[in-house]
């Protein structure tokens, strides 16, 4: 286990056993436990990281570099609301910058920040394949297309109004 | 009468689930609403077809909640004059009949959730003649004399694919399905999976059984949540009607089925990257050979394919190979799907023969460009295409023609750019994507990308130097040289490209420290046009940095050294007196 005092006491390792049980036998599974992991927690943290590595026989760096590879995987607790703002070439094209300064004005958080009350994360993703409905992004599996400034206000202020 | 809403991503994203509900609500439970997946004319949703009781099609569309209410009452009154007006119009039906489809042949027709209506236009029939009639050379050469090329990018035949993995020695073999469609600006195999995916499951049951596999895996990106869930389901239909499993309608030939959900990386669209993310691993490509075929998943003969190879199999099994190279020209045959997007005035997905010109694609179906600005550029095969000019819009759809211009047939992404789109900036826009997702294995690759990325970012921020250009075609030619696989090799085209054909541009950037698009803002400078100014003060109340001066209800002045170049005065100018140059 790790000594360096990164972990995070809260973290209920028992959640993770029902996924353990079922895949760490199953060769070529490491992925799929992983974003089981994620569904779980959230993000992946470092105790996390150390138990599918024990459970999976790889060392903690095998699951680790797996893990930083692919960009679903977070390290970090994430908001409430994730919003994923689409980085396509049609989003790009049709003003997805405008998307993401108009997001940073209204909650002050750039790619993969949080803002401080812990409601909105933004994480700018590859193409979510709505292109027709460009700039695009997508919050909590919902999809917002067409979006202009004014409405990604509008949004912003009806999720800010629920919680 | 049957009434459907289109329920694809890209609907859903429009409404469409409400519009579903309020339909539900408005017809007081007198008809079943149905859903079906893309219909493809993606600009138009949410779409809602109603086939009256003649059989005739009303399709409405861009429905809001009151249409769809007036929509319940012609349906209620059986009085279809009511909601004439909510009707698509003659211009953009053109959409629709101009095109030829095959991989998209039920897509917006039938209810994907439901295997009865894929059996019913007559899904499966390809795969009982397969396997009641045809020996695995048999399927194999009715693929060849089709001329199916691989439509995921690289173009390569796929008999010859089938073949070399149903020769290798071994039982234990598998064939794969990308559907890890990582390319922006591409949608097609997403759209096949979610409106259509037994048409995907029937093309991979008649691979597997050609190639001799017994186990057939689809990889499918985690960004795509609505197709995982239809193919999970799909396959639950097939394996419950018999389709999948084992001993397969009695014929002795067995195959299992399984999605894999891809965690996002770029490069796992290389078939070994893929191989290698699929067994658990980071997706890094393997050196080539072996090849799959003999040594892939598992280290056992593998063949990979992607969606919309797939989704032609069946039909060319029921038409017959012929039937399918009797379209295209000599080098490239049968249908391509595109995904039309960016400035263009109909956008969304687009099946047509090879052998039409890209001007046909762009302004006979998608209606030329968005409020009839100028054509610069179309963008094809993503990060690993290029930027095609004006001039060479009369180019043939074709594998070859297509890679002679720079650009390449790719997986079918076709994003269109007017005058207000910058090169340099899309040159950079597509070098970003791809120093990030090189997976570093190859040095020319993981640096030559981020310096390359480098350049491109001092050009566009008026910093570039003289001798810029140069650096960057050096670059670009010691990557492809020195890449392993098909993302480094390929990572320079959308440079080499708007180099070739928008050179100006660059030399506009680098000489003159100006960006014709006017799209580069640390290029830009904002004026206020002191007679149509009159000092409403508005842009000075909104300008963050208080760079905007002036009296009320007299003209007011920008100070061009403060000033943060954020838009937010044109933003907000309701005389248009504020101007970028």
């Amino acid at each position: 286990m790790c000594k360096c005092n990164c972990s995070d006491s809260n973290i209920d390792l028992n959640l993770l056993k029902p996924v353990l049980d079922k895949y760490s036998n199953v060769k070529g599974s490491l992925i799929t436990i992983l974003q089981n992991a994620q569904e779980i927690y959230g993000y992946l943290p470092t105790e996390v990281i150390y138990e599918v590595a024990s459970a999976t026989g790889n060392t903690p760096a095998k699951v680790m570099g797996v893990a930083t590879f692919y960009t679903q995987f977070r390290f970090k607790p994430v908001g409430k609301y994730l919003i994923m703002l689409c980085q396509g070439t049609a989003c790009h094209v049709n003003g997805s910058e405008m998307i993401a300064q108009t997001i940073n004005e209204e909650l002050g958080i750039s790619d993969g920040e949080t803002t401080d009350d812990g409601l909105f994360t933004l994480s700018c993703v590859a193409c979510l394949g709505c292109c027709s409905l460009s700039p695009v992004m997508m919050i909590n599996d919902e999809t917002y297309g067409s979006l202009t400034p004014k409405k990604v206000r509008e949004i912003i202020a009806e999720l800010k109004s629920r919680s | 009468m049957k009434i459907i809403v289109g329920q694809g991503s890209c609907g859903i994203a429009a409404g469409a689930g409400k519009i579903k509900a309020v339909l539900e609500q408005s017809v007081e439970g007198k008809y079943p609403i149905g859903i079906t997946g893309c219909i493809g004319m993606c600009w138009l949703e949410p779409i809602v077809d109603v086939y009256d009781d003649n059989n005739n099609l009303h399709r409405y569309v861009k429905v809001s909640e009151d249409i769809a209410k007036a929509i319940a009452e012609a349906v209620l009154s059986s009085d279809f004059a009511k909601a004439c007006e909510y009707e698509i119009s003659d211009e953009d039906k053109l959409f629709l009949e101009k095109q030829t489809r095959i991989a998209l042949r039920n897509c917006g027709i039938i209810n994907p959730e439901n295997i009865d209506e894929y059996v019913s236009v007559g899904g499966y029939s390809a795969l009982k003649k397969v396997l009641s009639s045809m020996t695995q050379d048999d399927v194999i050469n009715e693929i060849k004399a089709s001329g199916l090329a691989g439509r995921g990018g690289a173009g390569f035949p796929t008999w010859f694919k089938w073949n070399a993995a149903k020769q290798s020695k071994g039982e234990e073999k598998y064939l794969i399905c990308n559907a890890d469609e990582g390319d922006p600006g591409a949608f097609m195999d997403r759209a096949v999976i979610e409106s259509d995916p037994h048409s995907l499951i029937e093309g991979m049951l008649i691979g597997a059984y050609a190639i001799g596999a017994k186990e057939a895996v689809v990889y499918v990106r985690a960004e795509y949540p609505l197709a995982i869930i239809r193919l999970q389901n799909a396959i639950e239909q097939a394996r419950n009607a018999g389709f999948v499993g084992e001993n397969i309608l009695g014929s002795g030939f067995t195959c299992d089925f399984r999605i894999k959900a891809g965690a996002g990386a770029f490069v796992c669209g290389e078939e070994t990257a893929l191989i290698e993310s699929l067994e658990g691993s980071r997706g890094m490509p393997r050196l080539k050979p072996p090849f799959p075929a003999q040594e892939g998943y598992w280290h056992k003969p593998s063949n990979i394919n992607n969606v919309e190879t797939f989704a032609n199999v069946a039909w060319i099994i029921s038409n017959g190979g012929e039937a399918f190279s009797d379209m295209g020209t000599e080098d490239s045959k049968g249908t391509k799907v595109f995904a039309l997007t960016g400035k263009v005035k109909r956008g969304g997905l687009v099946e047509i023969p090879m052998g039409k010109t890209l001007r046909e694609v762009i302004f006979d179906i998608g209606g030329g460009i968005k409020e009839d600005k100028q054509f610069k550029a179309v963008q094809m095969g993503g990060p690993s295409g290029g930027c095609i000019p004006e001039s060479l819009l009369d180019t043939v759809i074709d594998y070859k023609k297509l890679s002679a211009t720079g650009a390449i047939m790719g997986s079918g992404g076709m994003v269109v750019m007017d005058e207000s789109t910058c090169m340099v900036g899309m040159a950079k826009f597509f070098l970003d994507f791809t120093a990030k997702e090189s997976c570093g294995k190859c040095v020319h690759c993981r640096i030559g990308t981020k310096r390359m990325q480098e350049i491109l970012t001092r050009i566009v921020n008026g910093e570039g130097k003289d001798g810029d250009i140069e650096l960057l075609e050096e670059l670009c030619e010691a990557i492809k040289d020195g890449a392993l696989c098909g993302l480094g090799q390929t990572a320079p085209n959308p440079v080499l490209t708007t180099i070739k054909y928008f050179r100006n541009e660059y030399e506009a950037h680098i000489n003159n420290k100006k960006c014709p698009a006017k799209e580069c803002t640390q290029l830009l400078t904002y004026e206020i046009d002191k007679d149509k100014c009159i000092g409403c003060t508005m842009c000075a109340k909104k300008c963050p940095v208080s760079a905007i001066s002036g009296e009320l209800k007299s003209a007011h002045s920008i100070d061009t050294a403060v000033c943060i170049k954020c838009g937010q005065c044109i933003a907000n100018c309701k005389f248009g007196a504020i101007s970028k140059n």
